[in-house]
């Protein structure tokens, strides 16, 4: 089996926002990995390996992918050292890019390495559009199940049951495969990966895995190809544009009120809440 | 500022070794200092995370790499950790097992060794006594040879995770006086006539405990001396150079540390109606602090490197950890100054830092005794 997990670098999450000029100030900037890719990756290696024992399933492989500067291949390493066997970086500036371009390229790239599965996280944290996944299942007319929180490969590997959080509880939903998956959170707990070859009863640790400095190490002997958009015969330019940055409104100082008619008259009146 | 030295590899490391202390350190750092105690449940989580057998070889349980990983992992432990204390606790590991894994047979390496990197078992290094600690040929904890035992008694001192520790490395005379009578013995927890005597209450470096130990006539199998009999000085002296050089990276990392939070506290406290940071007195304090600091670290560095290259460097890590410990003295200070008020208060991080900071200039061989080891190098 093979599953194609396609990765974002994001400025680092934890760290401010700052705008300037009207833009987002990125120098400096702290680049990591979109922490639901990161889910996305740990999902595939839990997906194709026999937990207990450590060792990748037979003739599996993960294709970790990412569009993006120069700079981004210090992402797809880090996904390579935690045990993706390979990456391919198509080149290209941010400021060209898309959920629309995006989408095109990763269908080229599914056409060229016909994956069984392919896992997203359920959005970038940067932009917080959550596009890619659903365009994609729609260009590729494949099945979609979108902010996995479970999900459980079938023994002949032909489908995957997936757990979805829903208002009024848990949808249970089963795509066969090719299909694409675009997990939330939930998808690193203990329990939520089973594949019918690791134990049921394994636990493994909550979140995602850390990299040994051996599995770093081991990462830059990975292969990693580099490509254009171009030869992917990607035309597709942005249709997004960008209008304008601003900071949310700074927060006016809370207020101690002296009892609850008083706060109610507040909430009314001045926050105009009820 | 990062090492010179430093590749993409070790910005990775730096990563992961900064998601696991911000997860499992931080969030506890003032409480578990306050308690002078952290889980000893962090010990399989930080081997889990891959962080503990950094630096020691993959067959004997760790995570390889060298001396320029184990800097940087202990620097991104104590930045995104922020309990110093923490930090030298889980690393007492790493002054207590280099000695068997270079002077130790493979009976011994797996028995010690694997299982302390795996975060099952807490290792010690005991060289200091009551009666003194920088003249390490002068220790008196004395082994006598009974069978296939040695029969120790004496004590030991300052001994970091020695409260807990189910095996302490302890440097023993079985031999005449003078640095030709030292020998390593493996004294493990249980053993009968081997106590802790005391927790000790110390400035800094809370969250690690530290020990005084004795031991009345405890039998310690001979199978537990790591290398020959009454040919320990050496490894002992061998051992320092690592250690300092830790010290002297663990000094850069806690000044780095009261760098950045005395920048964000001066960019954000107001004084006379302005900036701590409009001040020209305090934007020189900080450009002081940076200078100083970014000397420390590329000395520390570069030793390092030397180290990393297989130069002898036994001076050299001597003039780093000195370098390293008056940086820290003055960052440190500078901190409290910053914060003013604030920067007296136990709840404020630098208060402690400047605490911690006290340890540097004496633990792993005094200030004084580093001008020696240099005087002696320099030959005058
Ligand atoms: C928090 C902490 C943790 C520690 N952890 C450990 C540990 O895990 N294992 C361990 O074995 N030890 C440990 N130590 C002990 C530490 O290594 C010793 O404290 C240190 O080596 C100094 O020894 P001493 O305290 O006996 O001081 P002394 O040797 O008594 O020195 C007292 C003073 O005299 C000075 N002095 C001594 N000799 C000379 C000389 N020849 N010339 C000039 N001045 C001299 C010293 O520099 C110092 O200023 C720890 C200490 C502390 C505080």
């Amino acid at each position: 089996m093979k599953i194609l997990v396609p990765i974002k670098r994001v400025p680092d999450p934890a760290l401010k926002t700052k705008v300037k000029d009207g833009a987002i100030d990125l120098t400096g900037a702290n680049w990591v990995v979109n922490p639901f890719d990161e889910y996305a990756v740990e999902t595939a290696l839990r997906l194709l390996e026999n937990g207990e024992a450590g060792a990748r399933v037979a003739g599996a492989e993960i294709v970790v992918v990412t569009i993006g500067p120069e700079d981004a291949a210090q992402q797809l390493r880090s996904a390579l050292a935690t045990g993706a066997d390979r990456a391919i970086r198509v080149d290209a500036e941010d400021k060209a890019l898309d959920a629309g371009v995006v989408v095109a390229a990763l269908v080229q790239i599914i056409a060229a390495e016909k994956p069984d599965l392919v896992i997203l996280g359920k959005q970038a944290v940067d932009g917080d559009a959550n596009q890619v996944g659903q365009m994609l299942a729609g260009k590729l007319g494949w099945a979609q199940a979108t902010f996995a929180a479970s999900v459980e490969l079938a023994a002949d590997q032909k489908s995957v049951l997936v757990g979805r959080e829903v208002d009024a509880g848990v949808e249970y939903k089963r795509i066969g495969t090719p299909g694409i998956l675009t997990v939330d959170l939930r998808i690193v707990s203990p329990h939520s990966v089973k594949n019918n070859v690791t134990p049921a009863t394994f636990a493994y640790p909550d979140g995602p895995r850390y990299a040994s400095l051996k599995g770093i190490m081991a990462a830059k002997k990975k292969p990693m190809d580099v490509k254009k958009l171009s030869d992917y015969g990607v035309t597709t330019t942005p249709v997004t544009r960008e209008v304008g940055i601003e900071l949310p409104a700074a927060r006016a100082a809370g207020q101690i009120v002296a009892d609850i008619p008083t706060l109610v008259k507040k909430l009314a009146d001045e926050a105009k809440a009820i | 500022m990062t090492y010179l030295f430093e590749t993409d590899e070790h910005a990775a490391l730096r990563a992961q070794v900064r998601r696991f202390a911000a997860s499992a350190i931080a969030p506890h750092s003032a409480a578990w200092e306050e308690d002078e105690e952290f889980p000893a449940a962090l010990y399989p989580a930080a081997a889990a995370a891959g962080v503990l057998g950094i630096g020691f070889p993959e067959a004997h349980g760790g995570s390889g790499g060298d001396l320029g990983h184990i800097l940087v992992a202990s620097e991104e432990l104590i930045l995104a950790g922020r309990s110093v204390g923490t930090a030298v606790g889980l690393g007492s590991l790493g002054i207590a097992l280099p000695l068997i894994v270079r002077f130790g047979t493979d009976e011994q390496k797996a028995r010690f060794v694997a299982p302390t990197l795996g975060g099952e078992r807490i290792s010690a290094l005991a060289i200091t006594e009551p009666g003194g600690g920088s003249d390490v040929a002068s220790l008196t904890t004395r082994a006598v040879k009974d069978g296939d035992h040695y029969v120790v008694t004496g004590a030991k001192t300052f001994i970091t995770s020695g409260t807990r520790a189910d095996l302490v490395v302890t440097a023993v005379r079985t031999g005449g006086p003078g640095h030709g009578g030292v020998s390593m013995l493996v004294i493990e927890k249980g053993t009968p006539g081997f106590e802790v005597s005391k927790k000790l209450k110390k400035t800094g470096w809370w969250a690690s405990d530290t020990a005084e130990l004795t031991f009345d006539e405890a039998r310690v199998p001979i199978a537990n001396r790591i290398g020959p009999e009454n040919g320990a000085f050496p490894m002992i002296m061998m051992n320092f150079v690592g250690e300092r050089l830790a010290l002297a990276g663990q000094c850069v990392a806690i000044a780095e540390l009261c760098y950045r939070e005395s920048i964000a506290y001066a960019k954000d406290r107001t004084a006379f109606g302005k900036r701590l940071t409009g001040f020209q007195v305090t934007r020189h304090k900080l450009a002081d602090m940076a200078t100083r600091l970014a000397a420390a670290r590329a000395l520390t560095g570069e030793v390092c490197a030397r180290a990393m290259r297989g130069q002898m460097v036994a001076a050299q890590a001597a003039m780093a950890k000195n370098a390293a410990t008056d940086m820290l003295a003055f960052v440190a200070d500078a901190a409290v100054q910053i914060f003013g008020g604030a920067g007296y208060m136990r709840e404020t991080l630098v208060e402690r830092l400047y605490r911690d900071a006290r340890l540097y200039p004496i633990g792993g061989g005094t200030r004084e005794i580093m001008n020696e080891i240099i005087s002696k190098a320099e030959g005058y």
